[in-house]
């Protein structure tokens, strides 16, 4: 089933954090600011991206690197065969112009940096297609999305977005209970790390804000990262201490018996 | 007569109306009126007080189906319907990721309002860019232990299996008698 929407109700974070949590495979085509970016994902990985307008090709992003230049690029392209990626790598490789290293970390880049260009777009459609992978002869290199959704998080300058997704700060956080939470490679900033320190579902989240003399939106930044990355979630409102406050009679369960629940059970069974 | 009652919410437009309507044994008291908002787009009529449908179950006992109304400058009647619930449903038009932001609100709400069991209704999943129910989960951040259902809310089975399920939730959050 393909996934469809506009990134002003579903943003980018989200959809890579979906993609992510559900280990997707296939590809995601984003239109937005007049562009179009397409990301290739592999059991919720990052394999390759390409955006209109950037889709140079390896030897360009190699050029572009400072690996290679102008006319080792002309020289390796003018021998290669079928023109993929694949097989100008190995070229290239054969050549001893550039490392298999290379190759990667240029690959690498190029990837992030059109995945974090389509995070300053709040508005497009996207189109998830399930099982699609890159052409063949592309060079694919697997990258966790758990960093580059807190990167991506931590470039979104968007204050309104972050206090949609964050209405209110008198909410309490926990870490993530999640067995798929995957938090070994997560690396953390100073700031991070000291809000880390105060989660505990006893806290809310304004009153780590105050702990950490952070402002709304500093702590909203961070809180939404931390929650987008899957590293903590919210702790269930403490519903005993919420009554109080609540009109008389509003939040107070039925008496009900289990003999009750049990037949209306029954009953809809039969109709 | 005992009565009880199970609350179904929602964003506007999620099919709250056809959801009770598919299992009520009456025609449900429903307010529907015509729109004068821009939500005129997307639906013709929306439930401007609230769909009331019943099951009775026998003599003594009968299940009220509450549907809350589905604009915002209604909210004041959720708090008032959410009193005494046994649960709640929260329907979402799996087709319509704009209203997900609004879905999770909701579900925020009514957990303030009463800590009674709740299950999600992935509505629309007959509708071809319905999004599957565990992506859903995921959009709402819903936690693992609360069900995130499959739901035709105009299919008397669908609705059957939905409404079960938070009986189930509703009978394991009960005490051993």
């Amino acid at each position: 089933m393909a996934l469809k929407g506009n990134l002003r109700d579903f943003n980018i974070t989200q959809l890579l954090n979906l993609i992510n949590l559900a280990r997707k495979t296939g590809a995601l085509t984003i239109g937005g600011k007049g562009k179009q970016a397409k990301m290739y994902f592999k059991d919720g990985k990052l394999v390759c991206a390409f955006m209109d307008g950037q889709d140079v090709g390896l030897s360009g992003m190699l050029q572009k690197a400072g690996k290679i230049s102008e006319e080792q690029s002309r020289t390796i392209r003018s021998r290669s065969e079928t023109g993929t990626d694949k097989e100008l790598g190995l070229l290239l490789i054969n050549a001893g112009y550039v490392t298999q290293d290379d190759i990667v970390q240029s690959i690498r880049s190029h990837t992030l940096n059109v995945v974090y260009l389509t995070f300053a777009w709040t508005e497009g459609a996207f189109h998830f297609e399930p099982n699609r992978l890159p052409a063949e002869g592309a060079i694919t290199v697997p990258i966790s999305l758990e960093n580059i959704i807190m990167e991506g998080s931590r470039r979104v300058k968007e204050y309104e977005m972050l206090r949609n997704e964050l209405p209110g700060l008198d909410r309490a956080l926990k870490f993530s209970e999640r067995p798929d939470a995957n938090v070994r490679d997560i690396k953390l900033s100073v700031e991070e790390w000291r809000v880390i320190s105060f989660i505990n579902p006893r806290n809310t989240i304004k009153q780590i804000a105050q702990a950490n003399s952070m402002n709304d939106f500093q702590i909203r930044k961070i809180v939404y990262g931390l929650l987008s990355a899957g590293l903590v979630e919210f702790a269930v409102p403490d519903v005993a201490e919420k009554r109080p406050a609540l009109p008389r009679g509003v939040g107070v369960p039925a008496p009900v018996k289990r003999g009750v629940i049990l037949r209306l059970i029954d009953r809809i069974r039969r109709m | 007569m005992q009565t009880v009652k199970i609350v179904v919410t929602g964003p506007f437009n999620a099919g709250k109306t056809e959801f009770i309507n598919s299992i009520s044994e009456i025609d449900i008291v429903s307010t529907e009126r015509m729109i004068t908002d821009g939500a005129r787009v997307i639906k013709g009529e929306t439930t401007v007080a609230m769909d009331f449908g019943r099951i009775t179950v026998d003599e003594e006992l009968v299940l009220y189906l509450f549907g809350t109304p589905g604009q915002k400058r209604f909210d004041f009647m959720w708090e008032i319907l959410s009193e005494g619930m046994l649960g709640f449903v929260v329907l979402v038009d799996s087709a319509r990721p704009e209203t997900f932001q609004e879905a999770r609100a909701l579900v925020d709400r009514f957990r303030r309002y009463s800590a009674t069991p709740y299950v999600i209704a992935a509505n629309k999943q007959d509708h071809e860019d319905a999004w599957p129910p565990e992506d859903l989960r995921i959009a709402l951040r819903v936690a693992p232990d609360k069900k995130v259902l499959s739901c035709v809310a105009t299919d008397r089975k669908s609705v059957k299996q939905v409404l079960l399920d938070l009986l189930y939730c509703i009978l394991d959050a009960l005490p051993e008698e």
